[in-house]
């Protein structure tokens, strides 16, 4: 068994992070786990995106074309990936900074206002661990307490005091899934 | 030992540090700069010599120096740096000193750009450098292999007085992949730094390194000298990964990424019924040129797929010996393939067998 995940938006919006964390709490559960990052020239404000391969067994290209989730946190994101998408595959879509529907009919689209909610828990830079949540409720590649601990044992130590903020967005996240 | 997440520029630093590593000069370059970095944070933590110069030349020539010395030393850079060290690196050759290079390829010529390629593949096995010379080249393809190609470099440099570069593109520096890192070797004591070292020659004759041998019987004694341990090296030091081969018609031959990216397209093929096997060359001087001839004659095509427009693809054919046509398919300029294009590629050729019979 093996899941492809690609998380994609903008520079600062979390996306390298909150890939990152997919693969330490794989780790921690013992899975093979390969995390992908794009990496160039581009700061805050450009675009950024890794993918994350997780399974069972051995995994040999880290890189895949057809993913089978994406969390995609802008526009941009969002017309690059939805034609890449697997048949059934998860599309986590921030409706906040997407003005379209989406329009394939073969893929399970999840809308997520995951920037307003993240004003509304007090900051918006919990947008990506939201888009965690909502995804693990449609995909449970990994359980939801998994990523808890994942989050807790992981969190930059000088985000500590954000701990619980952190978790209570992946619950929220989840929930707006559901 | 526990597995942990490692980026690869920091595992295959810290794995130089456990090898026991004492002097790093280096000068920052993406797709590797993380490696300069955390030697920049370890090695004066641990009472080393960490020296970010004011260019690769000075690096390299800083590395030549320490090695000189007796100290297990290395560098670290990408494609366009590796090119500065070169001049370097042919003099460090012709020194004998144990010296060893990492260098996380990026696309090229030129400045080119910083994603993962294989470019460099003629420069570092051919020996960039001017010269007659051969250094011992591995090219890992997971995070797990940088760290122990990396760790076993330094004890193969000493081993037979050479330059080790360990070869693997942008994507490996890049990437993040859960791996063991080794124990911790102490730095080599003063006294037990190697016969010829130059260590201060009081109460004892002196020491004398160069790489000038003016009279040509000289120069040629010397080179004859190397071709010995080149000898020694192809006898000892062949190292690949096989997937799949007992059976397989078609055999694919792929090093570093994108042999790993062809063992996905293996195991697709595998579920669609093509008999296909990977032959994944970990060192590529030397090169399995035995392993390559014997699998030609099992095999009914071979197909080599390369981050650059066919480098290695030489070396099989010439291990082929003509035997069977081999197929080449390759993406260049920081393109890595996808496993369903090398599919695609596989297809084909097990079509153009089908069509002979």
């Amino acid at each position: 068994m093996q899941t492809s995940i690609i998380i994609s938006g903008f520079g600062g919006q979390g996306v390298l992070f909150a890939g990152q964390l997919l693969a330490y709490t794989a780790l921690d559960n013992d899975l093979h786990v390969t995390w992908f990052p794009s990496y160039g020239p581009e700061m805050r404000g450009g675009t950024a995106h890794c993918t994350v391969i997780i399974s069972d067994d051995e995994i040999g290209s880290p890189v895949i074309r057809n993913p089978d989730a994406a969390i995609v946190m802008n526009l941009p994101s969002l017309d690059k990936y939805e034609p890449l998408m697997l048949p059934k595959g998860v599309l986590v879509i921030n409706t906040s900074l997407v003005d379209r529907s989406v329009a394939r009919q073969d893929i399970d689209s999840v809308m997520v206002p995951a920037s307003e909610i993240a004003d509304e828990l007090g900051n918006r830079r919990l947008a990506n661990i939201i888009m965690l949540g909502a995804l693990l409720q449609r995909l449970p590649f990994l359980s939801i307490e998994m990523l808890e601990k994942g989050i807790d044992a992981h969190i930059p130590e000088r985000h500590r005091d954000m701990l619980d903020a952190n978790l209570k967005a992946l619950h929220r996240g989840f929930s707006e899934a559901s | 030992m526990k597995k942990e997440l490692l980026k690869g520029n920091v595992a295959f630093a810290e794995a130089a540090i456990r090898a026991g590593c004492e002097a790093y000069f280096g000068y920052p370059i993406t797709p590797q700069t993380e490696a300069l970095e955390h030697m920049s944070k370890r090695m004066p933590e641990l009472g080393r010599t960490f020296i970010q110069a004011e260019s690769e030349v000075a690096a390299i020539n800083m590395v030549y120096g320490a090695a000189c010395a007796g100290i297990q030393t290395m560098t670290s850079s990408s494609s366009p740096g590796v090119s500065l060290m070169m001049e370097g690196l042919s003099y460090i050759a012709g020194s004998e000193v144990p010296v060893v290079i990492v260098d996380i390829m990026r696309g090229g010529p030129g400045l080119g750009n910083i994603a993962p390629a294989q470019g460099d593949y003629n420069q570092m096995v051919k020996g960039g450098g001017h010269g007659d010379y051969r250094i011992i080249v591995l090219a890992p393809a997971t995070i797990q292999e940088l760290i122990d190609l990396t760790y076993e470099a330094f004890g193969l440099a000493d081993k037979y007085r050479t330059i080790v570069a360990v070869l693997a593109d942008g994507s490996l520096g890049q990437m993040m992949e859960p791996a063991v890192l080794p124990e911790m070797r102490p730095v080599r004591p003063v006294d037990k730094r190697p016969a010829w070292a130059l260590t201060g020659a009081k109460g004892r004759d002196s020491h004398f390194i160069t790489s000038i041998y003016l009279e040509p019987l000289d120069e040629e004694k010397f080179n004859q000298k190397l071709l010995e341990t080149e000898a020694k090296i192809e006898a000892n030091e062949v190292r690949y990964k096989e997937l799949l081969l007992d059976d397989a018609e078609i055999a694919i031959v792929a090093f570093g990424t994108a042999g790993r990216v062809a063992q996905t397209a293996v195991k697709i093929a595998r579920e669609n019924g093509i008999k296909v096997g990977l032959l994944r060359p970990i060192s590529l001087y030397p090169f399995p040129t035995d392993r390559i001839r014997r699998l030609a004659d099992q095999v009914d095509g071979m197909l080599v797929t390369e981050m650059n427009s066919g480098q290695m693809v030489e070396d099989v054919r010439l291990a082929v010996e003509g035997r069977l046509p081999v197929s080449f398919y390759g993406r260049m300029g920081g393109v890595i393939p996808m496993p369903e294009e090398i599919l695609d590629e596989v297809r084909k050729l097990k079509a153009s067998i089908t069509e002979k019979v």
